[in-house]
């Protein structure tokens, strides 16, 4: 070394420094240039999933109603009996009188299968409201059968061969014909909004999957976030430092990577086989997310926990607070922010799950809108689930619709997250 | 800025005459020998307010502090001076037994106070915090308002329900910690908002709302400007007229200028206690002399 020293010119570091200056630059630019495309990958997938949801799904907050001419007969409603009337035979009657050349059975049923089944309810609903109405003749905005309403949006091509699509060549003429009278239009889709599930994809709605999802959650935010924080207290702050307590935290941080169907089996066998508690109902779901929910919430907490200045905590046992006192007047209110971040991050995590509640029997068809937690009932994910299996093509974007839906909730979570963090937070 | 001043003279009369009178006694008294490790001085005082005998305190299997007697008299201020690690600060903990908030300390020896072991097992600590204040080297106030970090303390011990009683405590304890004339506008602001100084002057007010006994300060200027310093060395003097203090410190002017009793400490030793004068200008022990002459530490 020393010889080598002798032999050159003596070297300054600052030499050495700038020589090595490019280089250092152009890996920083480099690293730099990597970041950024990685975002823009992302960004790129996070359009296209959106697009490609938003595209598909906008069509279903709108739906086709269609415009009859009824004559209410006294004959065929009873003033005395309002349930009791043949409404959807008025209905047809309306059909057959706006197209009267058409003749044959099969031909009638393509006609009836026009409006939607539905149709015949909503006009029930009219003349319970307005029963002075029997004997005149009426119009009604009924809704149109799902075909009709896909044909009608444009999804279905009217250039193909007639054995290849669903609506025929007459329904075409006779939608063609309502169009010219102006007797076919789209409204805004309420029934989306406020009915419950149903075989029919335009009398289908995600009301009794929201009522559901809501029970759900509240049951598991009910039982996870006390269990969980209080939980996080006694191992952050009372547990004596053993093997026990050492055995039981690596357990917790297990259970927060066990596949949740796990969870769903071991809330089969649990809560429904050996307790008995009723399939399908919201109240055994909250069980069985709590239990998935729980290690997440332990473990933040107790990170947040962790994070408050022990200084603080000194400062009241100094003046003779009991650990109790210390820890609910001033750990957890600095600590919250943080508990309130994982709780909903848990929460949100809870609200897409579906593969535990298959195990459950949350996967049901239920068309009533669920009154209680012990009701059975279905939640957004398996909702969603169930009409991405359905072969009809409204519920095709219905599917999507409901995606919609179920990422406005995840969002408006975060969002409450994210103010209750900003609230919560000091400084010290 | 009078506080400020006179301390300053005072200590620029104190240690050039210190200094002169200690290497005049140097030359004369023969010192205790430096491998000997019992306390010389002067340990025990008439009528004291606590009496620490045999204390002994290991952190895992390391002993902190070894064999200790020492007494605490009555309003007297008591400073612990000695190297980093030498066991003064665990020492100060033991005195309200803040030590048992440490999973592996083990504290063995009885310190009597009104005649009661507070070391005992049988004691509840939350009343023993509430009579033996503690004051910490960082400032550490609550944050929330001002009024709410003097008031927590009464709070939770009862001390006060009726809302004027409470304003009162409130207002005293500002006083006595002479802060209230630079925060009483502002009561409801958070405390952490303060300057370093009067954050500790707060922490002190805190201290003292709860009428302890004793006080215990652990470095409590040690984060702060010689300003700061200078008023929370006023208000020790004030405050050992109703209270006992015991301070750590790590500024030999600083227990110079304040304590009646200095006790020197050496890796887990009690070396040498006697009253200030005598330790700073006449140390008996060899290590005393050392360290108080800047020879190491």
């Amino acid at each position: 070394m020393n010889n080598q020293q002798a032999d050159t010119a003596p070297r300054r570091a600052i030499d050495v420094i700038n020589a090595g200056m490019d280089r250092r630059k152009r890996s920083e630019k480099r690293f730099q240039l990597l970041g950024k495309l990685s975002i823009a990958l992302a960004i790129g997938f996070l359009a296209m999933l959106l697009g490609s949801i938003v595209s598909k799904g906008y069509g279903a907050f709108q739906q086709t109603y269609v415009k009859l001419d009824v004559h209410l007969d006294a004959a065929k409603i009873d003033a005395e009996n309002l349930n009791k009337g043949n409404y959807s035979g008025v209905i047809k009657e309306g059909l057959r009188n706006m197209f009267p050349d058409v003749s044959g059975r099969r031909e009638k049923r393509k006609l009836y299968s026009l409006v939607s089944q539905s149709a015949a309810y909503q006009l029930q609903a009219k003349v319970i409201e307005e029963p002075g109405l029997i004997g005149q003749a009426i119009s009604i905005w009924v809704p149109a059968d799902d075909e009709v309403d896909v044909f009608f949006k444009g999804h279905i091509n009217r250039d193909i061969a007639e054995e290849d699509r669903r609506i025929k060549d007459n329904q075409i003429r006779w939608i063609d014909h309502f169009i010219e009278q102006n007797r076919i239009e789209k409204r805004f889709n309420t029934t989306f909004f406020n009915a419950g599930d149903s075989r029919n994809p335009e009398s289908a709605g995600i009301w009794g999957a929201v009522v559901g999802s809501f029970y759900t959650l509240l049951v598991t935010l009910l039982l996870s976030f006390p269990v969980g924080v209080a939980s996080a207290i006694y191992l952050e702050e009372f547990a004596p430092k053993n093997k026990f307590i050492d055995f039981i935290e690596v357990n917790i941080n297990n259970l927060a990577a066990v596949p949740s169907i796990i969870f769903g089996l071991l809330g089969l066998a649990i809560f429904i086989n050996f307790f008995g508690l009723p399939r399908s109902a919201s109240f055994v779901g909250g069980l069985v997310l709590t239990l998935m929910t729980l290690p997440t919430i332990i473990i933040s907490s107790r990170a947040a926990l962790k994070s408050v200045p022990p200084s603080i905590k000194q400062a009241a046992l100094g003046v003779g607070a009991s650990p109790m006192q210390a820890i609910f007047y001033h750990v957890l209110p600095l600590a919250m922010p943080g508990i309130l971040t994982g709780t909903i991050l848990g929460m949100a995590q809870a609200l897409g799950e579906s593969a535990p509640l298959l195990m459950i029997g949350m996967v049901a068809f239920i068309v009533d809108i669920p009154a209680g937690i012990f009701d059975p009932s279905t939640v957004l994910p398996v909702q969603i689930f169930l009409w991405a299996d359905s072969p009809e093509r409204a519920f095709l974007e219905r599917t999507s619709g409901a995606i919609m839906v179920l990422l406005g909730f995840l969002v408006l979570m975060n969002m409450v997250a994210v103010i209750l963090r900003k609230q919560f937070e000091r400084r010290w | 800025m009078n506080v400020e001043q006179e301390t300053g003279q005072k200590e620029m009369e104190l240690n050039p005459a210190q200094t002169k009178e200690a290497m005049d006694l140097q030359s004369k008294t023969p010192k205790v020998d430096r491998e000997n490790r019992e306390t010389v001085g002067d340990v025990r005082v008439d009528d004291p307010r606590m009496r620490c005998t045999d204390i002994n305190v290991h952190y895992g299997d390391k002993h902190a502090i070894k064999g200790l007697n020492l007494d605490v008299g009555k309003k007297e201020i008591l400073s612990m001076i000695g190297p980093s690690g030498c066991g003064k600060s665990t020492f100060l903990r033991c005195l309200n037994r803040m030590n048992d908030t440490i999973d592996s300390c083990r504290v063995t020896g009885t310190i009597e106070m009104d005649g009661v072991d507070i070391n005992g097992k049988s004691i509840d600590v939350v009343p023993l915090r509430a009579s033996v204040g503690m004051v910490f080297q960082k400032p550490n106030p609550f944050p929330k308002s001002i009024r709410e970090n003097i008031l927590f303390g009464p709070r939770i011990h009862g001390l006060a329900t009726d809302k004027d009683d409470l304003e009162e405590i409130v207002v005293n304890s500002l006083k006595k910690a002479g802060l209230w004339d630079e925060v009483k506008d502002r009561l409801d602001q958070p405390g952490t908002g303060l300057s370093g100084g009067q954050q500790q002057r707060l922490c002190i007010a805190r201290t003292i709302a709860v009428e302890p006994e004793i006080i215990l300060m652990d470095e409590p200027c040690s984060a702060l400007d010689p300003i700061s310093t200078a008023a929370i060395e006023e208000l020790m003097l004030e405050l050992s007229e109703s209270y006992s203090i015991c301070i750590v410190t790590h500024s030999m002017q600083q227990a110079a200028r304040v304590s009646n009793r200095t006790a020197y400490f050496h890796l887990g030793d009690l070396i040498e206690v006697g009253t200030t004068d005598q330790v700073f200008n006449a140390p008996l022990h060899q290590l005393t002399e050392d360290y108080i002459t800047g020879r190491f530490g």
